[in-house]
């Protein structure tokens, strides 16, 4: 390394300690600062239910909730997480109970390979909490940060609309 | 990713003063760690600046708004007061990226996203905007999304902001403190061409951190409109975007304002075409004439030719959805 940070030379590189709220539950990490999300919660927390698809924001399949806001977990850096409420797929069902939109997401046969549906339904509750979408075009566009390389997006549409509909 | 050190200050000035050349602010991350996982900027230090006090919209005292650098691009998008005064801003706001990303970007990085450039993006080949002198292969190589205004010799790369497209138009105005101060830097002057020096996309200093963006009180929040044309319905980059907005009296054309994006290394605003349109009727030929005198400086590359028909359709769709914008229901 040429240049090195003010006053930081030759500093090793340290890990942070964050708490986060992580499916309802309160944790104490340590984390070193290049860490992304998606890789914490992957490979150091077995929650392997986020996807890493592309890896740059790209694809949405690693979409979890963030203080009940959907974000992609590739591009946010584990250690910027310190103080938060974060909710992954495996986090959104009550129990044995399925959250309204995973058990719409059956009923509707909204996937094929699976491979993007957590980051789908995390983002489906993501939309459903922001209240912007108020009709088909709305839930296509306000979806459109999610791909599918199977091509289920009709039947994700309509397990949305059934849960946005069922919504007061 | 190369490994980094960490610190999150809590003030401003505590972290201009933790900068320097080898450090980047970090907000939304959303541009910067896709750079980092490329190896296209490798920091020795992030200062995560997601603690300043920046997070508010506040009204200012000459009507105008004042936006914090970090508020999200999905909290001013759809923040009540923006959607009143400035509409244009909501809608190009979420004409850009996804809902995640918006939820995550801030005001300030949006402004410092860097091109898209293909090559640009890939550490293995030449690039006069990564490394100084190399060359630019996208003169001669595929070039289908790159300038057709204002280019150089040395870099031919467009600025891929939606959000800085409407603030070009609606006259915003970057507020910057360094180590040296606070300046107000005019949005037009924030962004440059890339000339003889294509590394650098602006006048911030390294050790300056954007605090807010300002927006001036006008009239122009029932007649504007921004239309974003791309090659997929949603999520993709503008191959070319006008942002168009106008005063009306009846017919007549009191103020107008015109930008565009991906046709430029800046959102392309010219102040000679909006004071032409001003005194004028609204009409096909009138906003015609106006991207007639927009692109007649226009210079294609080998791929993107279509951009100068694009734009200059774009451009007369754009004003005339504005012209009729406030009749809507
Ligand atoms: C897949 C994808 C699609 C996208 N599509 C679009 C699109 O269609 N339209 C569009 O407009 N954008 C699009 N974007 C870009 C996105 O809008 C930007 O990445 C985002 O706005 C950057 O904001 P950030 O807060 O995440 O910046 P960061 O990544 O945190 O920072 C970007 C740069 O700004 C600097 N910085 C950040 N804040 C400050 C500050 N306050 N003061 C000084 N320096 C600062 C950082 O050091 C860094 O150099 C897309 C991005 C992705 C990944
Ligand atoms: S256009 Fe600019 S960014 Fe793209 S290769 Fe040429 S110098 Fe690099
Ligand atoms: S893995 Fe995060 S968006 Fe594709
Ligand atoms: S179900 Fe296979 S990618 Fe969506």
């Amino acid at each position: 390394m040429s240049a090195t940070p003010n006053g930081a030379a030759a500093q090793p590189f340290v890990s942070h300690s964050i708490r986060l709220s992580l499916n309802g539950q309160d944790r104490q990490l340590d984390v070193l600062p290049w860490t992304t999300l998606l890789d914490l919660l992957r490979e150091q927390l077995d929650l392997v239910g986020s996807k890493k698809g592309c890896d740059h924001g790209q694809c949405g399949a690693c979409t979890v909730l963030r203080d009940g806001k959907r974000i992609n977990a590739c591009l946010t850096l584990a250690v910027m997480c310190d103080g938060a409420e974060l909710t992954t797929i495996e986090g959104l069902a009550d129990g044995d109970q399925l959250h309204p939109m995973q058990q719409a997401f059956i009923k509707h046969d909204a996937f094929q390979c699976g491979y993007c549906t957590p980051g789908q339904i995390c983002s489906a509750v993501g939309l459903a909490n922001e209240g912007r979408a108020h009709d088909t075009a709305q839930i296509q566009e306000l979806m459109s940060g999610n791909l599918c390389r199977c091509g289920a997006y009709s039947n994700i549409r309509a397990a949305i609309e059934e849960v946005l509909e069922g919504k007061p | 990713m190369n490994p980094f050190h960490y610190s999150r200050p809590t003030g401003v000035q505590e972290a201009v003063h933790l900068s320097s050349a080898a450090s980047r602010f970090i907000a939304g991350g959303t541009n910067l760690l896709d750079l980092m996982k490329e190896n296209i900027s490798r920091p020795e230090h992030l200062i995560d600046i997601t603690g300043l006090p920046l997070h508010d919209i506040q009204q200012t005292s000459s009507g105008g708004l004042l936006i914090g650098a970090l508020v999200s691009n999905a909290d001013l998008a759809w923040h009540p007061l923006i959607e009143q005064r400035y509409p244009l801003l909501s809608q190009a706001i979420l004409a850009g990226a996804s809902p995640q990303l918006r939820n995550m970007a801030s005001t300030g990085g949006n402004l410092l996203q860097r091109t898209r450039c293909y090559y640009f993006y890939d550490a293995t080949v030449p690039c006069n905007k990564r490394e100084p002198g190399s060359g630019c292969p996208a003169r001669t190589g595929l070039n289908r999304i790159h300038a057709i205004l204002g280019a150089s010799e040395q870099c031919v790369a467009t600025h891929p902001s939606d959000m800085c497209v409407a603030l070009a138009a609606l006259a915003a105005r970057v507020h910057v403190e360094g180590r040296g101060g606070a300046r107000i830097i005019e949005f037009a002057d924030f962004h440059r061409l890339p000339g003889d020096t294509p590394q650098r996309d602006n006048l911030l200093a390294d050790d300056e951190l954007i605090t807010a963006v300002e927006l001036p009180a006008d009239n122009l929040a029932s007649h504007s409109n921004y239309l974003k044309i791309r090659d997929r319905a949603s999520y993709a980059f503008a191959l070319v975007s006008v942002a168009a907005a106008l005063e009306l009296d009846g017919d007549r054309i009191i103020d107008a304002r015109l930008a565009l994006g991906g046709v430029a290394h800046k959102p392309w605003r010219d102040r000679a075409v909006e004071a032409g349109l001003i005194g004028q009727v609204v009409s096909r030929e009138t906003f015609s004439q106006a991207a007639d005198a927009l692109l007649q400086d226009a210079e294609p590359l080998e791929h993107n030719g279509f951009k100068i028909k694009l734009a200059r359709r774009g451009i007369i769709r754009a004003l005339s959805d504005a012209a009729v914008a406030g009749e809507r229901p």
